[in-house]
């Protein structure tokens, strides 16, 4: 600590939680507002203490309302912006995400999962938001969330999250969980001139012709930041390609399938899958986060007792790799699914795979990660 | 000699394609968003470097109707919105402008926070002492006694007095006129603009619409009457003695102009010392905008 520099290239002994801090630093983030909550608080605890040195701006705010408020009040400033949280935070954090998605703002927002509903499970593990990061706020939105199975990876995922909001302007998830948040491990940072953080897509047209809501081929509009005189207006109604607000049903239309479809239509760009195995597979276990780590040991049981077991790790959660999916359901008999929650991110799998082969959950309500015996047992199973 | 021109003096800083606005006829709405660009102008600073940040709510729509970078955010947030604006572009002058329910119940938390960190924004805050957009509902500045749609037989619950509220916080500017009082609410607003830290000013405004209507008060001329009867100036007095009862006097002044640092100066400031040498200050908004 103490040093000078945004991106400490070399190799580090860190958790998780200092990892993504330090990939947030390293993607050129210059921004945070967050509030003190278990087990999120040593992400922020390391931006209050690595900013000061590489002219960032810290702030505190008085809840996480006011965070994700003030997050993105500062994208619209020019900068890259980030907070970070855990399930109840992440709760008061959904109508302005949605605000996020409907104003196309670039952003991040790091929720390293404990286990709930409600206070629930402070200091212990779960994967109980994923569908909080799908459909937290209200209205049709898509987004963008990653998930992490390593503190290396929550170094470089966060840049990839900056990345990825920058390019689809949109809010982008960050779904670790306390796991992954408080697992100390090597982590090695590149050279600095190798990390090429994705730069705001700023429009560079006449000044007169800007539309802050119209369109790239690719579905995103191109973006100015307040202070340069293109007196922008951005709303939460319903608004068309000016910005303005437009209260019919022809206007909801265009306005909401775009935010939809930039995502949807991207969706090839955006996923990204660990394979492992893959080829040969016969019983393919489809794993995030933490469970990911914790099912390679029954995938190893299962390979030494002759069983061709493999697995998909899903980086990318949302949008969820359907193609990919659907493709390795018509190779495989079986997936199987652990994650920290009774039925979440399988419902999603059970919907793509559609009876194209067997599909098997391994549900933990959280607290602790699954005994890979369960998950073993759940792939013999489906051997039979 | 009356020289006849084509377009309202305003018309550069309105978005004349948003016209006509969606406020009722005799709302005060109008005279607070013609004081305030009144303000913009004579303040002399740059269009470019002023922000409008809105809530929700009648109030919340001014942010539409302004032909400056202005931000229409979530119910109770324009506040933590506008923080996050000023520290990403620190060369901004923020200005939030937004109601009483907007700021005071739902976004009440954020109001005591920005006054206690005398955060460098500027608070218009339009009281009409009910939630108008949602059809007259009684809220955290209703008078005892006054009728609502949620306060069918009146009002029975103790209302915040705003300036007091703010000035027990921390706010540095405090002022409080109706919309009668156009030139001192106009020198209010610029004064407010040029002050450093967190200035407020609140501003009385008449609802012949749904709060007038519901509590006898008549027309929006019949309101702005009884502000020019029951209106006393009295500047720089103990904000605790500027309660509002219903028909009661409305105290009006600025309360509060005092010369505090910023949260910016004290952030920077703070932190050049206790860091030293290694501290790096925030340098603005990414420098490849294209500008």
């Amino acid at each position: 600590m103490g040093e000078n520099r945004a991106i400490l290239t070399g190799v580090h002994f860190w958790d998780g939680d200092y990892a993504c801090a330090e990939g947030a630093i390293a993607a050129g983030c210059r921004f945070f507002a967050g509030y003190p909550i278990t087990p999120s608080t040593e992400i922020a605890e390391r931006i209050a203490q690595r900013f000061p040195l590489v002219g960032g701006t810290f702030i505190q705010m008085e809840d996480e309302l006011a965070s994700m408020a003030a997050v993105l009040g500062a994208a619209w400033a020019g900068t890259k912006a980030m907070t970070v949280t855990s399930g109840p935070g992440f709760s008061l954090m959904q109508e302005n995400i949605g605000l996020g998605a409907m104003t196309e703002t670039p952003c991040v927002v790091v929720d390293v999962q404990r286990g709930g509903p409600s206070t629930g499970l402070p200091t212990l593990t779960g994967q109980q938001d994923m569908m909080q990061a799908r459909w937290g706020s209200h209205g049709d939105y898509e987004i963008i969330a990653l998930s992490p199975s390593s503190p290396q990876e929550c170094f470089d995922l966060t840049i990839t999250c900056f990345d990825l909001s920058e390019k689809y302007r949109v809010p982008v998830l960050f779904m670790m969980d306390e796991c992954v948040g408080h697992m100390t491990e090597r982590v090695v940072v590149p050279e600095a001139e190798r990390v090429k953080p994705v730069s705001r897509r700023w429009y560079r047209g006449p000044k007169n012709a800007y539309r802050p809501f119209k369109p790239d081929p690719d579905g995103v509009p191109p973006m100015v930041r307040a202070g340069q005189d293109y007196r922008i207006h951005i709303t939460g109604l319903t608004h068309d390609e000016r910005g303005y607000p437009v209260i019919n049903a022809e206007c909801q239309h265009w306005c909401v399938t775009r935010l939809v479809n930039k995502i949807r239509d991207n969706a090839e760009k955006i996923v990204m899958l660990d394979e492992y195995q893959v080829e040969d597979a016969e019983v393919l276990v489809v794993a995030y986060g933490i469970s990911a780590r914790v099912a390679f040991r029954a995938i190893e049981e299962a390979r030494s007792r002759g069983i061709r077991a493999g697995m998909l790790r899903l980086i990318t959660v949302w949008p969820f790799p359907e193609r990919r999916v659907r493709e390795l359901a018509a190779q495989v008999k079986a997936m199987v699914m652990p994650e920290i929650n009774l039925g979440q991110v399988y419902l999603e799998l059970e919907r793509v795979v559609a009876g194209r082969c067997r599909t098997r959950h391994v549900p933990h309500c959280g607290g602790w990660v699954h005994d890979p015996k369960d998950i073993f047992e759940a792939i013999m199973e489906c051997t039979r | 000699m009356i020289e006849q021109i084509e377009h309202h003096p305003l018309d550069e800083l309105l978005r004349v394609d948003r016209i006509p606005h969606i406020w009722c006829s005799t709302c005060g709405l109008g005279i607070v968003l013609n004081s305030f660009l009144t303000a913009v102008r004579e303040s002399g600073i740059s269009r470019q470097d002023i922000a409008v940040v809105s809530g929700i709510g009648c109030t919340g729509r001014a942010a539409g109707y302004v032909n400056l970078d202005s931000f229409h955010t979530t119910h109770g947030r324009a506040l933590p919105f506008a923080t996050g604006l000023k520290l990403g572009n620190p060369k901004l002058k923020v200005v939030v402008i937004s109601g009483d329910g907007d700021l005071v119940a739902i976004g009440g938390n954020h109001l005591i926070h920005s006054a206690r960190r005398n955060m460098d924004l500027t608070v218009i805050c339009v009281n009409n002492f009910n939630y108008a957009m949602t059809g007259g509902q009684f809220g955290p500045t209703t008078p005892p006694g006054a009728k609502l749609t949620t306060a069918p037989f009146g009002s029975y619950e103790h209302p915040f007095n705003l300036p007091f509220l703010v000035d027990s916080c921390g706010a540095t500017y405090v002022a409080r006129w109706t919309v009668l009082h156009v030139r001192q609410m106009t020198d209010a607003f610029r004064e407010a603009l040029e002050h450093p830290g967190f200035s407020f000013v609140e501003v009385i405004s008449p609802c012949p619409t749904v709060y007038g209507r519901r509590n006898q008060l008549g027309s929006g001329l019949d309101i702005v009457k009884y502000y020019r009867e029951k209106s006393v100036v009295r500047n720089d007095i103990d904000t605790r003695e500027c309660e509002i009862e219903l028909g009661g006097t409305i105290v009006v002044g600025r309360f509060v102009r005092k010369r505090k640092p910023t949260y910016l100066e004290k952030m920077n400031e703070y932190l050049r010392q206790s860091v030293g040498e290694a501290f790096v200050p925030y340098s603005g908004p990414v420098d490849d905008a294209g500008d």
